[in-house]
């Protein structure tokens, strides 16, 4: 206890303080305008991640329950940084709300929910941290108040979160049930397959499905990804979606590492029908968030693959690759939530001739969906190559097979885009857009990360030398 | 010799460009660029030479290895032999051909430009890569700069042709890097996996898993190479990219699948290649013959060109799967000939079509009256192409037949004279084109007022005809820079065999 409680726990820390700030603000400060608050939750969240990067220690708390060590530390860094960047880009959206505190304080309790997610060391941790991150989440999706279609999505994200953490529950209380334990470390010893243990991994997997969204259990997907706002919407898919992979990961590496035969099989079908589902309906998309849902739960396909690997380049091409794809993704639902906020336009036919009246943004958007697509050099070539790599370590060369070839189908509907922005005629194109500086500098961070995170190879050994075996 | 310099070089030329404002400035810095480039790889070639001639034997030179990915044993690993430093000049030869022949580009020439640079580099790195990783990645920087340059500068649907080619070359690097997956996971130097090409080389595979990976490697780098029944990229791409485009497209980017037949899937699957010789011999003369027949049919220019490029890579194809010394060092002379005859094919046709505006042979005619420098390059190009004595088509044709005939199994020989007779039907194709659109009376009456080439295209042509001749005068220079490549090849693919 003392100072260890408090390196130990250092990110969560921030995120209380940041929030009691805010808090604060809200009690006290009526007068300040929504540019100051932002300015100031910006500086706030950028503290935050920096803190995140100094002084880390390995260790455990109040018995096993919140444990920590270097790459739990790092996966939380990527998650501060997304949330950055995600309020970087929130700026032009908030700059006239009514609620922009609100939606601050709901984002980082969200934050605070995963951080503890991913620190467990007990599935009844890890069920509570999960609790702590959904529930706000579905006020954020709401947080269009105007429009109808922000509260259906909402509302269906709340059913189906519900859902999904009843099975897991299920599937917990089995685990409970049959070995008489909860903490990840000690399951693998108690578990040996009998038949409702299995049927307990079944409900884990399933609830675990229904939160990185992937296929059978991604029908929720496109309609929240749609209704909500562009920032929760990115928020949902990038660091929503990245923090419990991390956690699926942990929990499939330790404790059901007697499993191991069993989840390697249903991986590598949950990843097959993933990848090819995801693609084939992201081609139909005509509305680019509903296109981005799609895109994302095929790019869950392949991260599949790469947990699939089961070994130490699995976990670390994993974690590089949400790096990678948390840099991708918010590259091109930045350009999206400054058009969306903007001129109020959010589907690809908008898109078309892009390219003549804002030439920079449509190469911003280009290059995060060429980084999508896994084209080099962007990142996204390096983090695709590794996650499959991972994968065929397994030997399964025909599941390596139908990925690949799945690449070329992404490759499609990422250049319809691409068509779209730069070749496509329109009578009527976006205006020339004035950006504001904090989309401007989430814009340069997201480029920045694309070129230089696959490039240098620093990155990815660095994960590399923190992950662990399987 | 730092040849990580021929990537940097364009890199930083496509950079520079950023900074520039208007045309004149972005072609001034694009041709210096260029040129640069092109006086880098002939130093290149006399460093080599003196190499080679103070008696180095080894098989690479200019080697220099840095780790990128070290837990995954990945290396920045470069070098060249003599076929990669054919294949750099060719690039070279090319790249300063095509910024020549755009120096008029006015719609968004930055970016035009600055494509083509970038895909230069991608060429480069390919041709210089000693670790499969790093081929893979220059392999697939070059697929996205030809979709862009074909479907916003291209003409006639140019997005239909930008996609399909983008797709299926895309199709092509998926096979490859399951090839690569086979080789990189099947290897074993002191309990790690290696993608170094010369560390694979020297182990013995399992036959039967060269058997299951060969085929993904050939014919992802195949698609790249237009075999057949993959070829129908080729004529759409090429015949929608603007004239610099199809050059690359033709003169450079066709020849990465031919090198990589050759460097990866052959050179270190020799068993394998050995095994599925009938069935490359077998596609890669349906692709001479049935190219050569399409193309006869072909009215346009740029497909009359784009289906004979179908045929003529299949010559290169047929040389590797004929496993002879003397018909690979064919199948690298005919890629090499071949990038530059095509491009200067591409050249002349882009100088009539910037001129008539149009391509149809139907409706040219009498060009030779009124613009009689693009007119003869035109037929010089259609003369190598047909493979008359003197110019390079001829030296690389007629090496493949002879080491094709090498190779006594009696079907392998029936392919071979069919592959000849190909050659007439080629003779058809051009001498109608070029005594339809050249010869002849005047078609059209505004055509008497056409401008011939200004010095730009003349210098574009002339470097691409030198290149043409000098081959086809004095072949035996380029022969002693590829030989000691293809020995080291065919010896290796020799011990494999007699190993098993």
């Amino acid at each position: 206890m003392g100072i260890d409680f408090l390196i130990l726990m250092k990110q969560e820390w921030a995120v209380v303080m940041i929030l009691f700030i805010l808090l604060f603000i809200k009690v006290g400060s009526k007068g300040w305008t929504n540019e100051n608050i932002l300015n100031l939750v910006n500086i706030l969240l950028l503290l935050n991640f920096i803190i995140g990067l100094f002084g880390y220690k390995d260790g455990m708390l109040f018995n096993e329950m919140f444990k920590t060590n270097r790459l739990i530390v790092a996966e939380k860094n990527i998650l501060s940084l997304g949330t950055y960047i995600i309020a970087l880009q929130s700026y032009s959206w908030l700059k006239n709300s009514k609620h922009v505190l609100e939606f601050y304080m709901l984002l980082l309790s969200t934050l605070l929910g995963m951080f503890f997610m991913i620190s467990a060391g007990n599935l009844l941790m890890f069920y509570l941290g999960l609790e702590l991150s959904s529930i706000p989440l579905a006020a954020l999706a709401n947080f269009d108040l105007e429009k109808k279609k922000s509260s259906e999505a909402a509302f269906k994200f709340i059913i189906s979160s519900a859902f999904s953490s009843g099975l897991l529950l299920f599937g917990i209380s089995l685990i409970y049930g049959t070995t008489g334990t909860l903490t990840l470390s000690a399951l693998s010893e108690h578990l040996h397959g009998g038949p409702l243990q299995i049927f307990a991994f079944v409900l884990l997997i399933s609830g675990f499905g229904f939160k990185i969204s992937a296929v059978p259990f991604h029908l929720w997907t496109a309609d929240v990804y749609e209704g909500s706002p562009v920032s929760v919407t990115s928020f949902l898919s990038v660091i929503s979606k990245g923090s419990v992979i991390f956690v699926f990961v942990t929990v499939l590496y330790t404790a059901f590492k007697p499993f191991a035969v069993s989840w390697y099989n249903i991986l590598s079908v949950l990843s097959v029908l993933t990848m090819v589902i995801g693609n084939l309906f992201a081609i139909r998309q005509n509305n680019l968030k509903r296109f981005l849902a799609f895109s994302s739960v095929s790019q869950v396909g392949f991260i599949l693959i790469g947990i699939s690997g089961a070994s130490q380049a699995g976990t670390a091409s994993v974690v590089y690759f949400v790096l990678i794809y948390t840099f991708s993704n918010l590259g091109a639902f930045g350009v999206i939530n400054l058009v969306s906020a903007l001129t109020g336009k959010e589907n690809i036919d908008d898109y078309k001739a892009f390219y003549k009246t804002n030439p920079l943004l449509s190469w911003v958007l280009a290059i995060s969906l060429f980084s999508l697509a896994g084209i080099p050099p962007t990142a996204g070539f390096f983090g695709k190559f590794f996650l499959l790599m991972a994968g065929a370590g397994q030997g399964n060369y025909l599941l390596i097979t139908i990925a690949a070839l799945n690449m070329v189908v992404a490759l499609y509907y990422y250049l319809k885009v691409v068509k779209a922005i730069f070749m496509d005629s329109n009578e009527n194109p976006v205006k020339k857009l004035i950006v504001p500086p904090s989309p401007k500098l989430a814009l340069f961070i997201c480029i920045t990360g694309i070129v230089l995170t696959g490039l240098m190879s620093y990155v990815y050994e660095y994960i590399f030398s923190m992950s662990t075996g399987f | 010799m730092n040849l990580s310099l021929l990537v940097i070089l364009p890199l930083i030329t496509a950079i520079t460009l950023l900074f520039c404002k208007g045309l004149k400035q972005v072609r001034a810095v694009s041709l210096i660029g260029a040129a640069v480039q092109f006086i880098f790889s002939f130093i290149l070639l006399f460093f080599y030479w003196k190499e080679r001639v103070s008696g180095n034997g080894s098989q690479f030179l200019f080697e220099s290895d840095y780790s990128w990915f070290e837990p995954l044993h990945i290396h920045y690993h470069i070098g060249v032999d003599g076929i990669s430093i054919a294949m750099i000049l060719l690039t070279a030869f090319v790249v300063i051909a095509g910024v020549l022949v755009s120096w008029t580009q006015e719609t968004l020439n930055k970016e035009f430009f600055f494509l083509l640079l970038f895909l230069s580099a991608g060429a480069y790195g390919f041709f210089i890569s000693l670790d499969l990783f790093t081929l893979f990645f220059f392999l697939e920087l070059a697929v996205i700069p030809k979709f862009m340059l074909i479907g916003i500068w291209g003409s006639g649907k140019k997005e239909y042709s930008a996609m399909k080619l983008a797709l299926m070359l895309m199709a092509g690097s998926a096979l490859v890097f399951v090839g690569l997956m086979g080789l990189y996971f099947n290897t074993n130097l002191n309990g790690v996996h290696s993608f170094d090409l010369m560390a694979i080389s020297k182990m013995h595979i399992d036959p039967a898993i060269q058997n299951l990976f060969f085929p993904f490697a050939f014919v992802g780098f195949g698609i790249f190479s237009a075999l057949f029944p993959f070829h129908t990229w080729v004529p759409d791409g090429h015949s929608s990219a603007p004239t610099a485009a199809s050059m690359f497209l033709a003169g450079i980017s066709m020849k990465l699948g031919g090198y990589g037949c050759l460097r990866v899937a052959t050179y270190l699957m020799p068993d394998a290649a050995h095994h599925y010789a009938p069935v490359i011999i077998l596609l890669s003369t349906i692709a001479i013959i049935y190219g050569a027949f399409a193309t006869m049919m072909q009215k346009d220019l740029k497909y009359i060109n784009a289906y004979s490029s179908v045929s003529h890579c299949g010559f290169v194809l047929l040389g590797i799967g004929m496993l002879t010394q003397t018909s690979i060092n064919g199948a690298v002379l005919q890629m090499v000939s071949h990038g530059l005859m095509t491009a200067l094919f591409f050249a002349a046709i882009g100088m009539i079509y910037s001129r008539t505006h149009t391509r149809l042979t139907a409706q040219l005619g009498g060009l030779l009256k009124v613009i009689p420098f693009i007119s003869t390059v035109f037929v010089i190009a259609g003369l190598c192409s047909l493979g008359l004595p003197g110019f390079s088509g001829f030296v690389a044709e007629m090496t493949v037949f002879m080491g094709s005939w090498q190779n006594p199994d009696q079907w392998y020989r029936l392919a071979t004279i069919l592959a000849c007779a190909s050659i007439v039907v080629t003779a058809v194709y051009i001498l109608r084109a070029a005594g339809k659109a050249i010869m002849g009376p005047i078609t059209d009456n505004h055509y008497s007022s056409l401008i011939d080439a200004t010095w730009n295209e003349r210098m574009a042509a002339g470097i691409l005809v030198t290149g043409i001749v000098v081959i086809g005068v004095a072949p035996f220079w380029l022969f002693h820079l590829i030989n000691p490549g293809t020995e080291f090849i065919i010896h290796h693919i020799g011990e494999a065999v007699i190993i098993k």
